[in-house]
């Protein structure tokens, strides 16, 4: 009976990390689209959000069953009420990277304008941290988790400083407005990507700990 | 109204056996509290122990200190029978007397207690009846019907109203639904939690998703010892011992 179960948790694991995949590889190409002004990249992503789509539905039709069938308690428990909400967080990360690729096809649609800010390197930093949250889910390991929650004010910043010179160049130079309204989205979208990263990393702390490290504080039931 | 239980320091033996090594527990008035744990554990004889029915078995005995409101369980003056009055029991295969009524089932404690008045036996049958969720279905048929011509499930509701009828402060159950249907079970249930208005409840459980649904404290025992003692909702979401996350999870032994 148990092993039986055992089996169904590896199997949610197992159909997670490949979502995961999917996931990263949608970061990935987006990024590639725009460092490249490549269009394939751009329909790359938009054929694959059907994938990520297809796997979250799958990933809550298992979980539902294991719940239903199994009655889970404590930590299997905890594992997959994780897997559930880390699931919602990927599908969304399939949806920026979606939101990122029309993004692209829009700029690469127009010459292409020198913007003051350098998108490949937030995205590597947000690919990074959905990478290192996927690898903390792997290995159920809390210290990676904690240190993806240390990236995210790195991102923040990024986004923060691309906000301040894209809105000063769009008011020196109001011919490159819609260029520059697209990577500022862009920056939006890979920026929450990276809090998608973070709520998967504090699902995994809540997973592993049992403490709920949401909003900056460790809340463990009392 | 229920009273509290404070369990200092208490031990059992089955002849060299020992089966309990000094638990220390206390049990809050009025709230449903499960005892968990494997078979051989302990928590039968635990709970047995709180209203001296353990001794009632040839060579077992138990030391410690069981307090339950101002009564000294194991004080020298305490009476047996005194005890398991205001502590009452019910098993886990339902045991009405099988040729008495429905009626005399009910009453039956009340008579050995020396009960006499008619008229205030008929309001304490009614009344443990109703509070055992059983009256609507019995009330035609008190005096026609034997107990056991009853359901499973309403023969275990007709028990725990005969353990009512006697006014004790305290119900223990050990497990009071294992031998019933989903239907009965869920009965059983819904009337524990009534029930902890007026008592305070101690069930002895091996299904877990039961203690879960019924009860607000929980203890785990094994090998005779209280590993984990805390909320039900913290003993099933984040247990703070490995052994009782072990044992509900299921990867025990």
């Amino acid at each position: 009976m148990r092993s039986r179960f055992q089996q169904g948790l590896d199997e949610l694991k197992e159909k997670l990390l490949r979502m995961g995949g999917l996931a990263e590889q949608a970061i990935d190409r987006a990024t590639e689209a725009y460092r490249t002004r490549d269009s394939k990249y751009c329909q790359m992503v938009l054929a694959g959000e059907s994938a990520i789509n297809d796997a979250e539905r799958e990933i809550d039709e298992l979980s539902l069953d294991l719940l239903a069938m199994q009655q889970p308690m404590a930590v299997d428990l905890r594992f997959i009420l994780a897997v559930l909400k880390i699931n919602a967080d990927l599908e969304r990360v399939g949806d920026q990277a979606v939101n990122i690729a029309q993004r692209v096809l829009d700029l690469i649609s127009e010459p292409e304008v020198q913007l003051p800010v350098d998108i490949p390197r937030m995205a590597d930093s947000v690919s990074t941290m959905v990478q290192r949250a996927l690898e903390a889910f792997l290995d159920g390991k809390a210290e990676v988790a904690e240190a993806v929650l240390q990236m995210d004010g790195i991102v923040d910043r990024m986004k923060d400083e691309a906000f301040i010179v894209l809105v000063q160049k769009m008011q020196n130079e109001p011919a490159v407005t819609r260029p520059a309204l697209n990577v500022l989205l862009i920056s939006r979208n890979l920026e929450r990507i990276a809090d998608h990263a973070t709520n998967i990393a504090e699902d995994v702390i809540f997973w592993v700990r049992g403490a709920d490290v949401r909003h900056g504080g460790a809340h463990y039931r009392q | 109204m229920g009273v509290g239980i404070e369990v200092r320091g208490l031990n059992a033996w089955y002849g060299k056996n020992q089966s309990l090594n000094s638990i220390d527990m206390t049990v809050a008035a009025n709230h449903v509290t499960a005892v968990i744990g494997p078979s051989g554990c302990g928590k039968s004889t635990y709970v047995r122990c709180l209203n001296r029915m353990h001794e009632t078995i040839p060579e077992a005995r138990a030391e410690g200190s069981v307090k339950v409101g101002e009564m000294d369980v194991y004080g020298s003056g305490s009476d047996p029978v005194e005890v398991r009055r205001r502590i009452g029991m019910v098993f886990q295969k339902p045991n009405p007397f099988p040729t008495m009524s429905i009626y005399d089932n009910v009453a039956a404690g009340l008579k050995l207690n020396g009960f006499r008045n008619r008229k205030q036996m008929d309001e304490l049958v009614e009344r443990s009846l109703k509070l055992a969720a059983l009256w609507e279905e019995v009330k035609d048929s008190l005096h026609k019907k034997s107990g056991a011509s009853l359901s499973g499930g309403q023969q275990q509701r007709l028990c725990i109203a005969r353990a009512l009828a006697v006014e004790p402060e305290v119900l223990l159950m050990d497990e009071p639904a294992s031998a019933l249907d989903p239907i009965s079970t869920s009965k059983i249930e819904e009337l524990i939690f009534q029930l902890k208005q007026h008592y305070t409840v101690v069930i002895v459980t091996h299904n877990m998703q039961q203690a879960a649904r019924v009860a607000e404290f929980t203890g785990f025992f094994l090998m005779g010892s209280l590993i984990e003692y805390d909320k039900t909702e913290k003993i099933f979401t984040t247990p703070a011992d490995k052994r009782t996350e072990d044992y509900i999870t299921g990867r025990f032994g």
